[in-house]
């Protein structure tokens, strides 16, 4: 619990306003997205600006005051869950865009803005940030940067990380950096700006960011492709790529999120099939025209039943909403849905499709794939009931297997949507003994005293590999 | 602050009657946060969100909350608006969870004499009792009539309420005079050749203070072709009732109403106020657990549409001439209209089909405009916050006319232009009002 004399030093640093330790305050943050977490914090506070933060980072080192930084709450690893109690920092006042530099094309924002408010705002100048999380119209800029959220253009343009050029970062101790800037070379020192993108929180606390960004490509062109069998479907995706096409989008679908997305969207896809690939390419018009034609030709020799371009934007506009209710639309079919986030090299998609099917038939569960193909990012997702115990228990043997598959196939335990407390027992895996102790030097190093979003990335136990023969 | 034994009763009504299965549903995905009107106004607080209320019902539901008085604010300064539900991926019917819960503490809540008198004479003395209403009503005829109204003014007495009332006072209709409320047929025949044969619901609000607009749906419904039958023993739809926390009442109107309209033998039952549809369109959820009235209701239910998609359908715009000296207008949409009956294009349609009207979509037109019942008097300051915002979202479009389908707006749209100073530029109407002002006859 926080004590009445911390209390009043925090009300004397941001007003009482803007400090809430009242039952129903408390639950309200005591959960993110993430499904089976839940754990109250004791107090929290709003800040004003970067001075305000330094303050109340200093006050919790000095109490030992767990501290969570929370954006909009939308994570899907639990890493907004107050696990250990503490203090929820919200960033509901810190949410201004503090220019737009035109002749450097970059963006510089505070924390706390919705990512698709800021999109809004680049855009209308011409401009264009590419990362598009399927939360941006949510999320914060805050929470994409220490999540280092992807999104359905990250096969070309990469994640959050390839934007940020330089932030402004509160240390566990109180102390303002400055990294990076807006210089496009800057080899001065370690990189710190790349470190704290996608540090959970675990690290410092991000109060300003200075973010790239591109032009607008000249046009775009949609299309999906349809195929019979799901193993063809992967493999057009490897032989695009090997054919030297990098197309802005590449998005897979299974028959169940078919059926079920067509259920409730109601736009004439198809359900008959087993999978479809929704491809979008970005450009100048005459590359855009050659590509698509190419990757036309690719899906037809991999026995592609149909391939059909979008007419129009609107067309175009139905099929990528389709890809992005995906999960909306799954959610419907039963109590719980579990989003997860194996990823693997793209060339590496038919197996692990095959793999996640293998392993649902397994353990008798329902699980429908749908994902980023083109960067080997799968969402493969279960839809289950949490009062069934038993079901649940299955469900954590299979998404074990699945880590386990995605691993051996070179690939990782996630793609985008970060360690939290949800991955933490299988970090390990991924790292080795020697890669998570790495890391543990870094987290020491900038917070000795364990104040900053303790509890996450770092499990107390990682879970035991099991074997799979393949 | 509420006792001990009156929160444990509260606590143990939400055990036993909150839905788990619809409460669970809820991802927490947060797809919600961006739609809720006092979600953004409170300043992106959680608590004033549909997924922090929602969480605040499962709290208590699961014992891990008392439900204070944080939590009874939280539940009460929701507008109800639900724009949450059609962005919400799990298809959580957060409105249903709304009423149950406000219905459990107001049921089990003890109130101060005053309050519960007040709310007697409102929900169990004015609103079931139609020729009440209309004494109500003709009493404000009156005092508008009078003089009364003039002096009042004059000498400041309406300084005295909440200004969101104040302002209310100088923007009610003129309503009609008792003698007109009193008269309406049951049988009005299609003009022409008859296409289909509808019910009209009338509403209580919607029949007296607001008759004209009423007269005016019933004309345009024989223009398209509907003979239209009027149930005399029809009522208020409840949606006050069922909103406050009065379900049992709600109940009671809603098998009055079933009542009325099941021997019409229309093909749809027509109503022209999007909170009264979005009420009666849920009637089969009020009485789900009742085998003999649910399958009543949900034949009920299956018949109801709005005037405008009424119209759409029957190619109304398509075969009467419709012009309005040049003008520029913008739609703001019922919330219940929206969200519950799913009618966001037929107005537009309807208003884009005018000769002589520019149509203006504005920034977020289905977004609450903050009226929502009686939400405008009893939560004045959140309900002037959104109606701020609106305003500036109107004034951006550069129209001079807005367009509503519901009386709360109409009122709410109306509030707005004067506390905004504009009421010599700029005006409010029912969509049906509008259309008739458009006829060519």
């Amino acid at each position: 619990m926080i004590s009445q004399i911390v209390k009043d030093r925090l009300i004397s640093i941001v007003g009482i306003e803007n400090v809430d330790d009242s039952k129903a305050g408390r639950l309200v943050y005591s959960y993110d997205a993430t499904p089976q977490f839940q754990s109250l914090p004791d107090i929290i506070v709003s800040p004003r600006n970067t001075q305000e933060i330094a303050e109340i980072v200093k006050l919790c080192s000095e109490f030992k005051i767990p501290i969570v930084p929370r954006g909009s709450g939308t994570n899907l690893c639990a890493g907004t869950c107050p696990t250990e109690g503490g203090l929820v920092l919200l960033f509901k006042h810190m949410n201004q865009i503090i220019d737009i530099d035109e002749e450097n094309l970059t963006i510089t924002v505070q924390p706390g803005i919705i990512t698709l408010d800021m999109i809004h705002a680049v855009e209308a100048k011409g401009l264009f940030y590419p990362p598009d999380p399927s939360s941006m119209k949510i999320s914060t800029i805050g929470g994409n940067i220490n999540e280092n959220s992807g999104g359905l253009r990250g096969l070309k343009y990469g994640v959050t990380r390839d934007y940020v050029l330089a932030l402004e970062v509160v240390l566990p101790n109180g102390d303002i950096i400055r990294t990076g800037g807006k210089l496009a070379k800057d080899v001065a020192g370690y990189d710190l700006t790349r470190l704290f993108v996608g540090s959970e929180g675990t690290l410092g606390i991000i109060t300003e960011a200075t973010l790239k960004l591109i032009p607008m490509p000249e046009t775009k062109k949609t299309m999906l492709a349809l195929f019979q069998d799901i193993e063809a479907a992967a493999r057009s995706v490897s032989k695009i790529i090997a054919n030297r096409i990098i197309p802005t989008t590449l998005e897979f679908l299974d028959q169940p999120t078919l059926i079920a997305v067509e259920d409730f969207a109601n736009i004439g896809l198809p359900t008959n099939v087993k999978a479809v690939l929704l491809i979008e390419q970005d450009g100048s018009k005459d590359v855009v025209d050659k590509d698509m034609e190419k990757i036309a030709t690719l899906c037809l020799e991999e026995n592609a039943e149909s391939v059909e371009i979008a007419k129009s934007e609107e067309e175009a506009d139905a099929l990528r909403t389709a890809r992005r209710v995906a999960l909306s639309a799954l959610a419907r079919l039963k109590p719980t849905t579990i989003l997860e986030d194996a990823t693997v090299p793209r060339s590496e998609i038919a197996k692990m499709v095959r793999s996640i099917n293998e392993i649902a038939e397994k353990y008798q569960l329902n699980i429908c794939t749908f994902g980023h193909a083109g960067d080997g990012n799968l969402h493969p997702t279960c839809l289950t009931d949490v009062r069934n115990t038993e079901e649940i228990e299955r469900v954590e043997q299979a998404f074990a297997e699945i880590f386990e598959k995605a691993i051996d196939l070179g690939g990782t335990i996630t793609g985008e949507h970060g360690v939290g407390v949800m991955k933490a027992p299988y970090l390990e895996w991924k790292l080795g003994k020697e890669g998570i102790s790495a890391m543990k030097a870094i987290k020491t190093g900038f917070d000795p005293l364990n104040i900053l979003n303790p509890g996450k990335v770092f499990a107390k136990d990682s879970r035991k590999r099991v074997v799979i023969s393949t | 602050m509420k006792s001990v034994t009156e929160r444990k009763i509260i606590q143990q009504g939400f055990m036993d009657r909150m839905d788990e299965d619809e409460l669970l549903n809820c991802m927490r995905c947060g797809f919600c946060l961006p739609s809720c009107p006092t979600y953004i106004e409170s300043g992106f607080q959680e608590l004033q969100s549909p997924r922090g209320r929602i969480a605040l019902m499962k709290a208590v539901k699961d014992g891990l909350l008392e439900p204070d008085e944080d939590v009874e604010r939280s539940l009460s300064l929701c507008l109800g608006c639900r724009a949450c539900e059609p962005v919400c991926p799990s298809g959580v019917k957060y409105g249903h969870l709304l009423e149950e819960a406000r219905d459990i503490i107001q049921q089990n809540k003890k109130q101060k004499a005053p309050v519960k008198t007040v709310r007697n004479a409102v929900f169990e003395g004015l609103f079931p009792h139609q020729n009440r209403m209309r004494t109500v009503t003709s009493l404000l005829g009156i005092y508008q009539r009078s003089g009364l109204q003039k002096v009042t003014r004059k000498i400041g007495f309406m300084k005295l309420f909440p200004e969101s009332l104040a302002t209310m006072e100088k923007v009610l209709p003129k309503v009609p005079k008792r003698k007109e409320m009193n008269n309406r047929p049951e049988f009005l025949p299609a003009e022409q050749k008859r296409l289909k044969r509808v019910a009209f619901f009338a509403g209580c609000l919607m029949d007296t203070m607001f008759l004209e607009t009423n007269n005016g749906t019933l004309k345009l419904l024989q223009k398209a072709g509907c003979e239209i039958v009027i149930p005399k023993t029809q009522g208020c739809c409840g949606a006050l009732h069922g909103h406050s926390g009065e379900k049992a009442k709600a109940i009671e109107m809603a098998k009055l109403n079933i009542e009325a309209f099941e021997h019409t033998n229309a093909d749809y039952i027509i109503t022209n106020a999007g909170g009264c549809g979005a009420f009666l369109i849920d009637y089969d959820h009020l009485l789900m657990n009742d085998p003999e009235w649910y399958p009543r209701a949900k034949a009920f239910k299956e018949k109801l549409k709005d005037i405008t998609q009424i119209l759409v359908e029957l190619d109304f715009h398509k075969h009467v001439s419709l012009h309005l000296p040049n003008q520029c207008i913008t739609y703001q949409d019922s919330c219940h209209l929206r969200n519950v009956m799913k009618t966001a294009e037929a107005p537009r349609l309807l208003l884009q089909s005018i000769d002589g009207v520019q149509y203006y979509e504005m920034k977020d037109a289905d977004r609450c405009c903050g009226s929502a019942g009686i939400y405008n008097i009893v939560e004045s300051e959140m309900s002037m916050k959104i109606l701020d915002s609106k305003m500036k979202n109107v004034i951006e479009t550069n129209t001079t006319t807005i367009v509503t389908a519901n009386p709360g707006c109409l009122l709410q749209m109306k509030l707005g232009i004067e506390r905004e100073g504009l009421s010599d530029k700029m005006r409010a109407v029912h969509i049906v009002d509008l259309l008739i002002e458009a006829l060519n006859d």
